[in-house]
Protein backbone atom coordinates (compact mmCIF):
# COMPACT_ATOMS: atom_id res chain seq x y z
CA UNK A 1 0.00 0.00 0.00
CA UNK A 2 2.63 2.41 1.13
CA UNK A 3 4.86 1.41 -1.74
CA UNK A 4 2.10 2.02 -4.29
CA UNK A 5 1.38 5.41 -2.80
CA UNK A 6 5.07 6.24 -2.96
CA UNK A 7 5.24 5.08 -6.55
CA UNK A 8 2.25 7.14 -7.61
CA UNK A 9 3.74 10.20 -5.94
CA UNK A 10 6.97 9.62 -7.81
CA UNK A 11 5.30 8.79 -11.09
CA UNK A 12 3.29 11.97 -11.14
CA UNK A 13 6.20 14.34 -11.79
CA UNK A 14 7.89 11.89 -14.16
CA UNK A 15 4.74 11.59 -16.23
CA UNK A 16 4.34 15.34 -16.22
CA UNK A 17 7.92 15.90 -17.29
CA UNK A 18 7.64 13.41 -20.13
CA UNK A 19 4.46 15.16 -21.24
CA UNK A 20 6.00 18.62 -21.52
CA UNK A 21 9.44 17.46 -22.63
CA UNK A 22 8.32 16.92 -26.24
CA UNK A 23 7.18 20.48 -26.94
CA UNK A 24 10.13 21.88 -25.03
CA UNK A 25 12.63 19.88 -27.05
CA UNK A 26 10.91 21.04 -30.22
CA UNK A 27 11.25 24.59 -28.96
CA UNK A 28 14.92 23.96 -28.23
CA UNK A 29 15.43 22.81 -31.80
CA UNK A 30 14.02 26.11 -33.07
CA UNK A 31 16.26 27.99 -30.62
CA UNK A 32 19.30 26.06 -31.82
CA UNK A 33 18.39 26.57 -35.47
CA UNK A 34 18.16 30.29 -34.95
CA UNK A 35 21.43 30.24 -33.02
CA UNK A 36 23.39 28.40 -35.69
CA UNK A 37 21.93 30.30 -38.63
CA UNK A 38 22.84 33.56 -36.89
CA UNK A 39 26.40 32.43 -36.11
CA UNK A 40 27.05 31.02 -39.57
CA UNK A 41 25.98 34.18 -41.36
CA UNK A 42 26.73 36.99 -38.92
CA UNK A 43 30.41 36.12 -38.40
CA UNK A 44 31.41 36.40 -42.09
CA UNK A 45 29.16 39.45 -42.48
CA UNK A 46 30.70 40.98 -39.35
CA UNK A 47 34.20 40.36 -40.71
CA UNK A 48 33.28 42.01 -44.01
CA UNK A 49 31.87 45.00 -42.14
CA UNK A 50 35.00 45.21 -39.98
CA UNK A 51 37.22 45.29 -43.07
CA UNK A 52 34.97 47.93 -44.63
CA UNK A 53 35.12 49.93 -41.41
CA UNK A 54 38.93 50.13 -41.56
CA UNK A 55 39.09 50.56 -45.33
CA UNK A 56 40.59 53.70 -46.79
CA UNK A 57 37.49 54.35 -48.90
CA UNK A 58 35.67 56.99 -46.92
CA UNK A 59 32.19 56.25 -48.28
CA UNK A 60 32.47 52.57 -47.40
CA UNK A 61 33.87 53.42 -43.99
CA UNK A 62 31.17 55.97 -43.18
CA UNK A 63 28.36 53.78 -44.49
CA UNK A 64 29.51 50.92 -42.28
CA UNK A 65 29.79 53.31 -39.36
CA UNK A 66 26.17 54.37 -39.76
CA UNK A 67 25.04 50.76 -40.16
CA UNK A 68 26.79 49.71 -36.96
CA UNK A 69 25.43 52.72 -35.11
CA UNK A 70 21.83 51.96 -36.17
CA UNK A 71 22.00 48.26 -35.40
CA UNK A 72 23.73 48.64 -32.07
CA UNK A 73 21.84 51.77 -31.15
CA UNK A 74 18.29 50.42 -31.29
CA UNK A 75 16.73 47.54 -29.35
CA UNK A 76 16.95 44.12 -30.96
CA UNK A 77 13.26 43.67 -30.16
CA UNK A 78 12.41 46.82 -32.09
CA UNK A 79 14.42 45.57 -35.06
CA UNK A 80 12.60 42.26 -34.85
CA UNK A 81 9.22 44.02 -34.87
CA UNK A 82 10.32 46.19 -37.73
CA UNK A 83 11.41 43.28 -39.92
CA UNK A 84 8.40 41.11 -39.10
CA UNK A 85 5.55 43.62 -38.73
CA UNK A 86 6.92 46.77 -40.33
CA UNK A 87 8.60 45.57 -43.48
CA UNK A 88 5.38 44.58 -45.29
CA UNK A 89 4.23 48.22 -45.16
CA UNK A 90 7.37 49.65 -46.76
CA UNK A 91 6.63 50.53 -50.40
CA UNK A 92 8.49 48.68 -53.17
CA UNK A 93 10.89 46.69 -50.96
CA UNK A 94 8.11 45.62 -48.64
CA UNK A 95 7.95 41.87 -48.23
CA UNK A 96 6.09 39.72 -45.80
CA UNK A 97 8.42 37.24 -44.16
CA UNK A 98 7.56 34.13 -42.22
CA UNK A 99 8.45 34.18 -38.55
CA UNK A 100 11.66 32.19 -38.74
CA UNK A 101 13.22 34.01 -41.71
CA UNK A 102 12.24 37.35 -40.17
CA UNK A 103 13.89 36.37 -36.88
CA UNK A 104 16.98 34.97 -38.59
CA UNK A 105 17.50 38.06 -40.76
CA UNK A 106 17.10 40.39 -37.79
CA UNK A 107 19.54 38.42 -35.67
CA UNK A 108 22.12 38.13 -38.46
CA UNK A 109 22.01 41.87 -39.20
CA UNK A 110 22.15 42.78 -35.52
CA UNK A 111 24.88 40.37 -34.46
CA UNK A 112 26.98 41.21 -37.52
CA UNK A 113 27.19 44.79 -36.21
CA UNK A 114 28.50 43.61 -32.84
CA UNK A 115 30.92 41.13 -34.41
CA UNK A 116 32.13 43.88 -36.75
CA UNK A 117 33.21 46.01 -33.81
CA UNK A 118 34.85 43.07 -32.05
CA UNK A 119 36.78 42.13 -35.19
CA UNK A 120 37.74 45.73 -35.90
CA UNK A 121 39.17 46.07 -32.40
CA UNK A 122 40.97 42.74 -32.85
CA UNK A 123 42.49 43.76 -36.18
CA UNK A 124 43.57 47.14 -34.86
CA UNK A 125 45.19 45.58 -31.81
CA UNK A 126 47.77 43.83 -34.01
CA UNK A 127 51.14 45.58 -33.90
CA UNK A 128 51.89 47.67 -36.97
CA UNK A 129 55.27 45.96 -37.19
CA UNK A 130 53.40 42.93 -38.53
CA UNK A 131 52.16 44.98 -41.49
CA UNK A 132 55.62 46.45 -42.05
CA UNK A 133 57.33 43.07 -41.98
CA UNK A 134 54.75 41.68 -44.42
CA UNK A 135 55.14 44.65 -46.72
CA UNK A 136 58.92 44.44 -46.59
CA UNK A 137 58.59 40.81 -47.67
CA UNK A 138 56.57 41.87 -50.71
CA UNK A 139 53.12 40.84 -49.51
CA UNK A 140 50.04 42.75 -50.66
CA UNK A 141 47.45 44.18 -48.26
CA UNK A 142 45.10 41.24 -48.76
CA UNK A 143 47.85 38.64 -48.46
CA UNK A 144 48.88 40.34 -45.23
CA UNK A 145 45.31 40.36 -43.92
CA UNK A 146 44.58 36.77 -44.81
CA UNK A 147 47.88 35.19 -43.82
CA UNK A 148 49.20 37.38 -41.02
CA UNK A 149 46.65 39.71 -39.42
CA UNK A 150 43.38 37.76 -39.37
CA UNK A 151 44.86 34.53 -37.96
CA UNK A 152 46.30 36.54 -35.07
CA UNK A 153 43.05 38.45 -34.69
CA UNK A 154 41.09 35.21 -34.19
CA UNK A 155 43.03 34.41 -31.05
CA UNK A 156 42.50 37.86 -29.59
CA UNK A 157 38.76 38.03 -30.25
CA UNK A 158 37.91 34.61 -28.81
CA UNK A 159 36.90 35.92 -25.35
CA UNK A 160 34.56 38.67 -26.64
CA UNK A 161 33.15 36.38 -29.33
CA UNK A 162 32.47 33.79 -26.65
CA UNK A 163 30.59 36.45 -24.67
CA UNK A 164 28.59 37.41 -27.72
CA UNK A 165 27.55 33.82 -28.53
CA UNK A 166 26.36 33.29 -24.97
CA UNK A 167 24.30 36.46 -25.21
CA UNK A 168 22.92 35.18 -28.50
CA UNK A 169 21.66 31.96 -26.91
CA UNK A 170 19.61 34.01 -24.48
CA UNK A 171 18.57 36.65 -27.02
CA UNK A 172 16.88 33.97 -29.11
CA UNK A 173 14.14 34.06 -26.46
CA UNK A 174 13.13 37.46 -27.84
CA UNK A 175 11.54 35.86 -30.90
CA UNK A 176 8.83 34.75 -28.50
CA UNK A 177 7.47 38.23 -29.17
CA UNK A 178 6.65 37.46 -32.80
CA UNK A 179 5.13 34.12 -31.91
CA UNK A 180 7.90 31.78 -32.95
CA UNK A 181 7.69 28.51 -31.02
CA UNK A 182 11.11 28.44 -29.44
CA UNK A 183 12.12 27.14 -26.05
CA UNK A 184 10.80 29.95 -23.86
CA UNK A 185 7.46 29.98 -25.62
CA UNK A 186 7.08 26.23 -25.15
CA UNK A 187 7.74 26.73 -21.45
CA UNK A 188 5.31 29.63 -21.18
CA UNK A 189 2.53 27.64 -22.88
CA UNK A 190 2.97 24.81 -20.39
CA UNK A 191 3.12 27.18 -17.42
CA UNK A 192 -0.13 28.88 -18.34
CA UNK A 193 -1.92 25.63 -19.09
CA UNK A 194 -0.78 23.63 -16.07
CA UNK A 195 -0.41 26.29 -13.35
CA UNK A 196 3.12 25.24 -12.49
CA UNK A 197 6.51 26.94 -12.78
CA UNK A 198 8.34 23.69 -13.46
CA UNK A 199 8.57 24.34 -17.25
CA UNK A 200 10.36 27.63 -16.56
CA UNK A 201 12.92 25.79 -14.48
CA UNK A 202 13.37 23.21 -17.18
CA UNK A 203 13.84 25.98 -19.74
CA UNK A 204 16.45 27.57 -17.48
CA UNK A 205 18.29 24.25 -17.29
CA UNK A 206 18.19 23.95 -21.10
CA UNK A 207 19.67 27.45 -21.54
CA UNK A 208 22.31 26.68 -18.93
CA UNK A 209 23.30 23.48 -20.73
CA UNK A 210 23.60 25.33 -24.04
CA UNK A 211 25.76 28.08 -22.57
CA UNK A 212 27.83 25.51 -20.69
CA UNK A 213 28.60 23.74 -23.96
CA UNK A 214 29.58 27.07 -25.54
CA UNK A 215 31.81 27.95 -22.62
CA UNK A 216 33.53 24.59 -22.99
CA UNK A 217 33.97 24.95 -26.75
CA UNK A 218 35.55 28.39 -26.38
CA UNK A 219 37.78 27.20 -23.57
CA UNK A 220 39.08 24.47 -25.88
CA UNK A 221 39.60 27.00 -28.70
CA UNK A 222 41.53 29.31 -26.40
CA UNK A 223 43.72 26.43 -25.30
CA UNK A 224 44.39 25.54 -28.91
CA UNK A 225 45.43 29.10 -29.72
CA UNK A 226 47.48 29.46 -26.52
CA UNK A 227 50.10 27.34 -28.25
CA UNK A 228 52.06 30.21 -29.72
CA UNK A 229 52.23 32.66 -26.87
CA UNK B 1 75.06 50.68 -62.02
CA UNK B 2 74.37 51.73 -58.46
CA UNK B 3 72.31 49.41 -56.29
CA UNK B 4 70.60 52.35 -54.63
CA UNK B 5 70.44 55.88 -55.86
CA UNK B 6 68.57 58.26 -53.60
CA UNK B 7 68.55 61.89 -54.64
CA UNK B 8 67.61 64.92 -52.62
CA UNK B 9 65.07 63.23 -50.36
CA UNK B 10 62.77 65.31 -48.20
CA UNK B 11 60.27 63.87 -45.77
CA UNK B 12 57.90 65.62 -43.41
CA UNK B 13 55.77 64.18 -40.63
CA UNK B 14 53.00 66.75 -40.39
CA UNK B 15 54.96 69.96 -39.80
CA UNK B 16 58.15 68.27 -38.67
CA UNK B 17 60.75 68.00 -41.39
CA UNK B 18 62.67 64.78 -40.72
CA UNK B 19 64.74 64.43 -43.88
CA UNK B 20 66.17 67.56 -45.41
CA UNK B 21 67.73 66.68 -48.71
CA UNK B 22 69.45 63.32 -48.40
CA UNK B 23 71.37 61.93 -51.34
CA UNK B 24 73.15 58.60 -51.33
CA UNK B 25 74.59 56.18 -53.86
CA UNK B 26 75.26 52.61 -52.87
CA UNK B 27 77.45 50.33 -54.97
CA UNK B 28 77.14 46.59 -55.21
CA UNK B 29 78.69 44.80 -52.25
CA UNK B 30 79.07 47.93 -50.17
CA UNK B 31 78.39 47.76 -46.44
CA UNK B 32 77.29 51.12 -45.18
CA UNK B 33 76.82 51.99 -41.55
CA UNK B 34 74.53 54.92 -40.84
CA UNK B 35 75.21 56.46 -37.45
CA UNK B 36 73.97 59.55 -35.66
CA UNK B 37 72.01 60.75 -32.65
CA UNK B 38 68.44 59.58 -32.16
CA UNK B 39 65.96 61.72 -34.05
CA UNK B 40 68.49 62.44 -36.77
CA UNK B 41 66.31 60.71 -39.38
CA UNK B 42 68.49 57.69 -40.07
CA UNK B 43 65.75 55.09 -39.53
CA UNK B 44 63.27 57.19 -41.49
CA UNK B 45 65.71 57.38 -44.39
CA UNK B 46 66.14 53.60 -44.39
CA UNK B 47 62.35 53.11 -44.26
CA UNK B 48 61.89 55.47 -47.21
CA UNK B 49 64.12 53.27 -49.35
CA UNK B 50 61.71 50.32 -49.24
CA UNK B 51 58.50 52.30 -49.22
CA UNK B 52 57.61 51.96 -45.54
CA UNK B 53 57.55 55.75 -45.59
CA UNK B 54 56.46 57.93 -48.50
CA UNK B 55 58.91 60.64 -49.49
CA UNK B 56 57.70 64.16 -50.31
CA UNK B 57 60.55 65.24 -52.52
CA UNK B 58 63.39 63.55 -54.34
CA UNK B 59 63.82 60.34 -56.26
CA UNK B 60 64.70 56.74 -55.46
CA UNK B 61 66.17 54.30 -57.96
CA UNK B 62 66.88 50.70 -57.08
CA UNK B 63 69.20 48.75 -59.38
CA UNK B 64 68.47 51.10 -62.24
CA UNK B 65 64.70 50.98 -61.77
CA UNK B 66 62.99 54.19 -60.82
CA UNK B 67 60.67 53.67 -57.85
CA UNK B 68 59.92 57.34 -57.19
CA UNK B 69 60.80 60.04 -59.63
CA UNK B 70 61.11 63.75 -59.22
CA UNK B 71 59.26 66.36 -61.26
CA UNK B 72 60.74 69.75 -62.14
CA UNK B 73 59.60 71.18 -58.81
CA UNK B 74 61.39 68.35 -56.98
CA UNK B 75 58.18 66.63 -55.83
CA UNK B 76 58.14 62.85 -55.85
CA UNK B 77 55.87 60.64 -57.89
CA UNK B 78 55.76 56.92 -57.25
CA UNK B 79 55.27 54.17 -59.79
CA UNK B 80 52.12 52.06 -59.56
CA UNK B 81 51.75 50.07 -56.32
CA UNK B 82 52.53 46.78 -58.06
CA UNK B 83 55.67 48.24 -59.68
CA UNK B 84 56.79 49.67 -56.34
CA UNK B 85 56.21 46.28 -54.73
CA UNK B 86 58.19 44.52 -57.45
CA UNK B 87 61.11 46.95 -57.10
CA UNK B 88 61.06 46.75 -53.29
CA UNK B 89 61.35 42.96 -53.46
CA UNK B 90 65.02 43.48 -54.32
CA UNK B 91 65.48 44.66 -50.73
CA UNK B 92 65.13 42.70 -47.52
CA UNK B 93 64.62 44.42 -44.21
CA UNK B 94 65.43 43.60 -40.61
CA UNK B 95 63.71 45.56 -37.87
CA UNK B 96 64.70 46.64 -34.41
CA UNK B 97 61.65 44.88 -32.96
CA UNK B 98 62.11 41.67 -35.07
CA UNK B 99 58.45 41.64 -36.19
CA UNK B 100 58.36 37.88 -36.54
CA UNK B 101 54.94 36.35 -37.15
CA UNK B 102 54.05 35.01 -33.67
CA UNK B 103 51.45 32.54 -34.94
CA UNK B 104 53.92 30.77 -37.20
CA UNK B 105 56.85 28.55 -36.36
CA UNK B 106 60.40 29.57 -37.23
CA UNK B 107 60.12 27.56 -40.44
CA UNK B 108 56.66 28.98 -41.11
CA UNK B 109 58.02 32.51 -40.79
CA UNK B 110 60.72 31.85 -43.36
CA UNK B 111 58.70 29.97 -45.99
CA UNK B 112 55.72 32.37 -45.80
CA UNK B 113 56.84 35.02 -48.28
CA UNK B 114 58.50 32.69 -50.80
CA UNK B 115 55.29 30.66 -50.93
CA UNK B 116 52.73 33.45 -50.82
CA UNK B 117 54.55 36.15 -52.79
CA UNK B 118 56.68 34.10 -55.17
CA UNK B 119 54.29 31.13 -55.38
CA UNK B 120 57.17 28.78 -54.67
CA UNK B 121 56.15 25.22 -53.87
CA UNK B 122 56.43 24.19 -50.27
CA UNK B 123 59.19 21.65 -50.67
CA UNK B 124 61.51 24.11 -52.37
CA UNK B 125 60.69 26.87 -49.84
CA UNK B 126 61.43 24.48 -46.97
CA UNK B 127 64.77 23.47 -48.43
CA UNK B 128 65.78 27.15 -48.82
CA UNK B 129 64.59 27.85 -45.28
CA UNK B 130 66.57 24.95 -43.85
CA UNK B 131 69.70 26.06 -45.65
CA UNK B 132 69.25 29.58 -44.20
CA UNK B 133 68.59 28.22 -40.71
CA UNK B 134 71.86 26.28 -40.94
CA UNK B 135 73.58 29.48 -41.90
CA UNK B 136 72.22 31.47 -38.93
CA UNK B 137 72.78 28.50 -36.63
CA UNK B 138 69.15 27.83 -35.71
CA UNK B 139 68.24 24.64 -37.54
CA UNK B 140 67.34 23.01 -34.22
CA UNK B 141 64.73 25.74 -33.63
CA UNK B 142 62.96 24.96 -36.90
CA UNK B 143 59.65 24.04 -35.24
CA UNK B 144 59.74 26.48 -32.32
CA UNK B 145 57.47 29.48 -32.08
CA UNK B 146 59.04 32.97 -31.85
CA UNK B 147 57.84 33.29 -28.24
CA UNK B 148 60.14 30.39 -27.34
CA UNK B 149 63.27 32.14 -28.65
CA UNK B 150 65.68 34.65 -27.14
CA UNK B 151 65.99 38.10 -28.69
CA UNK B 152 69.19 37.19 -30.51
CA UNK B 153 67.60 34.04 -31.91
CA UNK B 154 64.54 36.00 -33.03
CA UNK B 155 66.67 38.48 -34.88
CA UNK B 156 68.63 35.71 -36.59
CA UNK B 157 65.34 34.16 -37.72
CA UNK B 158 64.25 37.58 -38.99
CA UNK B 159 67.46 37.82 -41.02
CA UNK B 160 66.87 34.34 -42.45
CA UNK B 161 63.28 35.29 -43.26
CA UNK B 162 64.43 38.35 -45.20
CA UNK B 163 67.14 36.37 -47.00
CA UNK B 164 64.63 33.73 -48.11
CA UNK B 165 63.31 36.22 -50.66
CA UNK B 166 66.81 36.31 -52.18
CA UNK B 167 67.22 40.09 -51.93
CA UNK B 168 70.15 41.91 -53.53
CA UNK B 169 70.20 44.53 -50.78
CA UNK B 170 69.66 44.15 -47.04
CA UNK B 171 68.43 47.02 -44.89
CA UNK B 172 69.03 46.74 -41.14
CA UNK B 173 67.16 49.15 -38.89
CA UNK B 174 68.97 49.10 -35.55
CA UNK B 175 69.05 45.31 -35.53
CA UNK B 176 70.71 44.95 -32.14
CA UNK B 177 69.16 47.87 -30.24
CA UNK B 178 66.42 45.78 -28.63
CA UNK B 179 68.81 43.05 -27.53
CA UNK B 180 70.51 42.37 -24.22
CA UNK B 181 74.20 43.24 -24.60
CA UNK B 182 75.32 39.63 -24.37
CA UNK B 183 73.07 38.71 -27.32
CA UNK B 184 74.23 41.34 -29.82
CA UNK B 185 77.32 39.33 -30.74
CA UNK B 186 75.45 36.44 -32.34
CA UNK B 187 73.44 38.81 -34.54
CA UNK B 188 76.47 40.90 -35.51
CA UNK B 189 78.28 37.68 -36.41
CA UNK B 190 75.55 36.72 -38.87
CA UNK B 191 75.67 40.21 -40.35
CA UNK B 192 79.44 40.04 -40.65
CA UNK B 193 79.15 36.72 -42.49
CA UNK B 194 76.70 38.34 -44.88
CA UNK B 195 79.07 41.23 -45.47
CA UNK B 196 81.85 38.77 -46.26
CA UNK B 197 79.62 37.21 -48.90
CA UNK B 198 79.45 40.69 -50.47
CA UNK B 199 75.82 41.34 -49.72
CA UNK B 200 74.99 45.01 -50.24
CA UNK B 201 74.01 46.25 -46.79
CA UNK B 202 72.72 49.44 -45.21
CA UNK B 203 72.88 49.29 -41.45
CA UNK B 204 71.45 51.90 -39.13
CA UNK B 205 73.28 51.15 -35.93
CA UNK B 206 74.66 52.25 -32.60
CA UNK B 207 77.24 49.45 -32.69
CA UNK B 208 80.38 51.41 -33.35
CA UNK B 209 82.43 48.22 -33.28
CA UNK B 210 80.45 46.91 -36.23
CA UNK B 211 80.60 50.24 -38.07
CA UNK B 212 84.35 50.39 -37.60
CA UNK B 213 85.13 46.73 -38.24
CA UNK B 214 82.71 45.64 -40.95
CA UNK B 215 81.44 48.68 -42.86
CA UNK B 216 83.23 50.03 -45.95
CA UNK B 217 81.66 53.39 -45.48
CA UNK B 218 80.24 55.25 -42.51
CA UNK B 219 77.61 57.93 -42.83
CA UNK B 220 76.99 60.36 -40.02
CA UNK B 221 73.52 61.91 -40.00
CA UNK B 222 72.22 64.72 -37.83
CA UNK B 223 69.08 66.81 -38.04
CA UNK B 224 67.84 65.18 -41.25
CA UNK B 225 71.06 65.66 -43.19
CA UNK B 226 74.17 63.72 -44.00
CA UNK B 227 76.86 65.66 -42.16
CA UNK B 228 79.85 63.58 -43.00
CA UNK B 229 80.73 60.34 -44.74
CA UNK B 230 83.82 58.37 -45.39
CA UNK B 231 85.81 55.27 -44.61
CA UNK B 232 85.48 54.04 -41.03
CA UNK B 233 89.05 54.88 -40.01
CA UNK B 234 88.68 58.37 -41.32
CA UNK B 235 85.38 59.03 -39.54
CA UNK B 236 86.35 57.43 -36.26
CA UNK B 237 89.93 58.60 -35.91
CA UNK B 238 89.76 61.88 -37.70
CA UNK B 239 86.22 63.28 -37.96
CA UNK B 240 86.20 66.60 -39.75
CA UNK B 241 82.86 68.02 -38.67
CA UNK B 242 82.43 69.31 -35.09
CA UNK B 243 79.04 67.57 -34.75
CA UNK B 244 80.57 64.24 -35.70
CA UNK B 245 83.30 64.86 -33.14
CA UNK B 246 80.78 65.73 -30.45
CA UNK B 247 78.67 62.64 -31.21
CA UNK B 248 81.62 60.28 -31.23
CA UNK B 249 82.97 61.77 -28.03
CA UNK B 250 79.64 61.16 -26.38
CA UNK B 251 79.32 57.50 -27.28
CA UNK B 252 82.88 56.20 -27.45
Amino acid sequence: MLYELYLSKLMGPILYLSKIMGPMLEGTIVTLQLFFVTIIFSIPLGLTLALARISKFKILKDFTGVYIWLLRGTPLLLQLFFIYFGLPYIPIVGVTLDRFPAAAITFILNYAAYFAEIFRAGIQSIDKGQYEASKALGMTYWQTMRRIILPQMVKRVLPPVSNETITLVKDTALVYAIGLSELLRAAKVAVQRDFTTVPFMIAAVFYLVMTLVLTWVFKKLEQKYALYE
Amino acid sequence: MNMIEATNIYKKFNQLEVLKGISLQVKKGEVIAIIGPSGSGKSTFLRCLNHLEIIDKGSITIEGEMMAKMDSAGNSHYQSPSEVRRICKKMGMVFQGFNLFPHKTVLGNIIEAPMVVNKMDRRQAVSIAEELLQKVGLIDKRDSYPSQLSGGQKQRVAIARALAMRPDIMLFDEPTSALDPELTGEVLKVMKDLAEEHMTMLVVTHEMGFARGVANRVIFMDDGKIIEEGEPQEIFSNPSHPRTKAFLNQIL
